[in-house]
């Protein structure tokens, strides 16, 4: 029987549509599905990133782009800070728009968009995966193609479907709470990031500036920590005491799998990008850039199997994605490792001896070697995250 | 009467569906649609791992089982046995 596409495309965030986009660029016929009404929305995410990853996928516009940051602060647990300088430049996004255009570059490449269509199974004949069950507008639908994305989010289920188990260790996965609040001042250029075990145990709270008086406030804790206290305490804790006055415009839960890359992110002809796959800078959190990464080879991938006519092309993204990225996330997740088992003395011995550095040397490697030379002690602290 | 085999429970209305306890769940026993999430009770094994995981407090846990509360919401589309 013919298909109605060559590849589906589930979900349309960041790592959906790049996939569809490169997956339509490179001949496929593609189709997204997405649960939700509107692309881009809501918005679950910090919204930072970086101006080098951006600009490998699209010309930063600045009717996405709600702050441009060019410095970032650490404020250690006794409240003394740093304020070192980003590598480069850095973006807070309105992601609500950015998502949209991103959906909108795929549609330029002649992929088709479905909103409201919710895909609940996967269909199979003779025991062959052959398409998707989705309910479009509340109606069932059964869609077939050769080949199967699951770009559905930290709340993947279609690679379980096909027989790929990506469910997140509660280690791994940071639960996160965030508000964007308003009527607050804070500095259009600088991520700020708090530190601390009465702050965001094992984790980090950020603010990240969308204008002078606007800014995501919010925390993410591996769930392992959060089993004794949940993230929207913690963050309400701080609103509180830092921000009381301030009007909150949204609230959000979420979560991101802060992990090494799933172990198996092909089988047969399904792929899993961006979180559902776990392709997350462990230490950051960040998976915007890293998931579009993922989404990009996947796409391209799929493409290549579906003009060669060979399935088994597919298992090339796995190799692809590894040597691309993937094998720097094994690293940082060590480094992730070593970070969680820093308490409050260590954290506020980095943040004092970086003080230290004159304040145009201050970068975050910088911040390292001085707290080193300071605090010989803490070698072995940092040693953990080079070995093992 | 049967022991109630479920103990875990989605406070209705309190959800903000994003997926955070599905991701955990080692069952694959959490349904999550647009503005709808259901457990699959016969997935579940009671682990807790999405209570611990939800951001916002919104599954609890009930030692004597909650199977029979009217708040449950049914199935959403999936049938777990077939
Ligand atoms: C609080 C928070 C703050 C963050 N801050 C940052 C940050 O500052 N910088 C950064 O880079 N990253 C950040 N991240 C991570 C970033 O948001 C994600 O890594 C990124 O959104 C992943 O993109 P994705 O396309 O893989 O998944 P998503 O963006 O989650 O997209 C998945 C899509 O799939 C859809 N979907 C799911 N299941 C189905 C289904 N069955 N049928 C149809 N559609 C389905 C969903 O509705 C969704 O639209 C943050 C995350 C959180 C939770
Ligand atoms: S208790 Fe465990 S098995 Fe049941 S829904 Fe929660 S995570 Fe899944
Ligand atoms: S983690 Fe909590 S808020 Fe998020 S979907 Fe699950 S129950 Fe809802």
């Amino acid at each position: 029987m013919n298909n109605d596409y060559d590849i589906i495309v589930v979900g349309a965030g960041p790592a959906g549509s790049t996939a569809a986009r490169y997956a339509a660029a490179g001949g496929a016929k593609v189709l997204i599905l997405e649960k939700d009404r509107d692309v881009g929305y809501p918005v679950r995410c910090g919204e930072a990133v970086s101006h080098e990853g951006i600009v490998q996928f699209i010309t930063p516009d600045p009717k996405w782009i709600a702050s441009t940051v060019t410095k970032f602060r650490l404020v250690a647990p006794n409240g003394k800070s740093v304020l070192p300088k980003l590598d480069g430049t850095g973006y807070v996004l309105e992601r609500r728009i950015f998502d949209y255009e991103l959906a909108k570059l795929a549609a330029n490449e002649g992929a088709e968009v479905i909103t409201k269509a919710y895909v609940y199974d996967l269909l199979r004949e003779n025991g062959k995966i052959v398409g998707v069950k989705t309910l479009i507008k509340d109606k069932k639908t059964e869609i077939r193609a050769a080949v199967i994305i699951a770009a559905d989010g930290v709340e993947s289920r279609i690679g379980k479907m096909a027989g790929i188990d990506t469910t997140c260790h509660i280690r791994d996965m940071e639960s996160c709470a965030q508000m964007t609040l308003s009527g607050i001042d804070v500095e259009e250029d600088v991520l700020e990031f708090y530190l601390g075990d009465s702050i965001s145990p094992g984790g980090y709270l950020w603010v990240f500036p969308k204008g002078k008086h606007t800014a995501n406030v919010g925390l993410g804790l591996s769930v392992e920590a959060a089993k004794k206290k949940s993230a929207i305490k913690y963050l309400q804790e701080f609103v509180d005491r830092k921000y009381p006055n301030a009007a909150m415009l949204t609230q959000i839960a979420g979560g991101v799998p802060c992990a090494k890359t799933n172990p198996e992110i092909v089988k047969g002809n399904v792929i899993i990008v961006g979180d559902a796959a776990h392709q997350v800078n462990p230490v950051s959190g960040g998976g915007i850039i890293s998931g579009m990464i993922g989404g990009m080879i996947g796409g391209q991938t799929a493409a290549e199997s579906i003009l060669s006519g060979d399935i088994n092309h597919l298992q090339e993204y796995e190799k692809r994605w590894h040597k691309r990225l993937g094998w720097r996330h094994e690293i940082f997740y060590n480094i992730k490792d070593a970070i969680a088992g820093f308490h409050d003395d260590t954290l506020n011995d980095i943040c004092n001896s970086a003080l230290t550095i004159p304040e145009e040397k201050r970068t975050l490697g910088g911040i390292f070697r001085t707290a080193l030379w300071n605090k010989p002690s803490m070698i072995l602290d940092v040693a953990k995250v080079f070995v093992s | 009467m049967a022991q109630p085999h479920l103990m875990i429970h989605i406070v209705p209305g309190k959800c903000d569906y994003c997926g955070c306890c599905v991701g955990v769940c080692p069952e694959d026993a959490i349904e999550l649609m647009e503005s709808k999430i259901a457990i699959i009770e016969e997935r579940c094994t009671n682990c807790r791992k999405c209570v611990w995981a939800c951001p916002w407090e919104v599954i609890e846990f009930h030692r004597e089982g909650i199977a029979h509360l009217p708040t449950q919401i049914p199935q959403l589309v999936n049938d777990p046995t077939a």
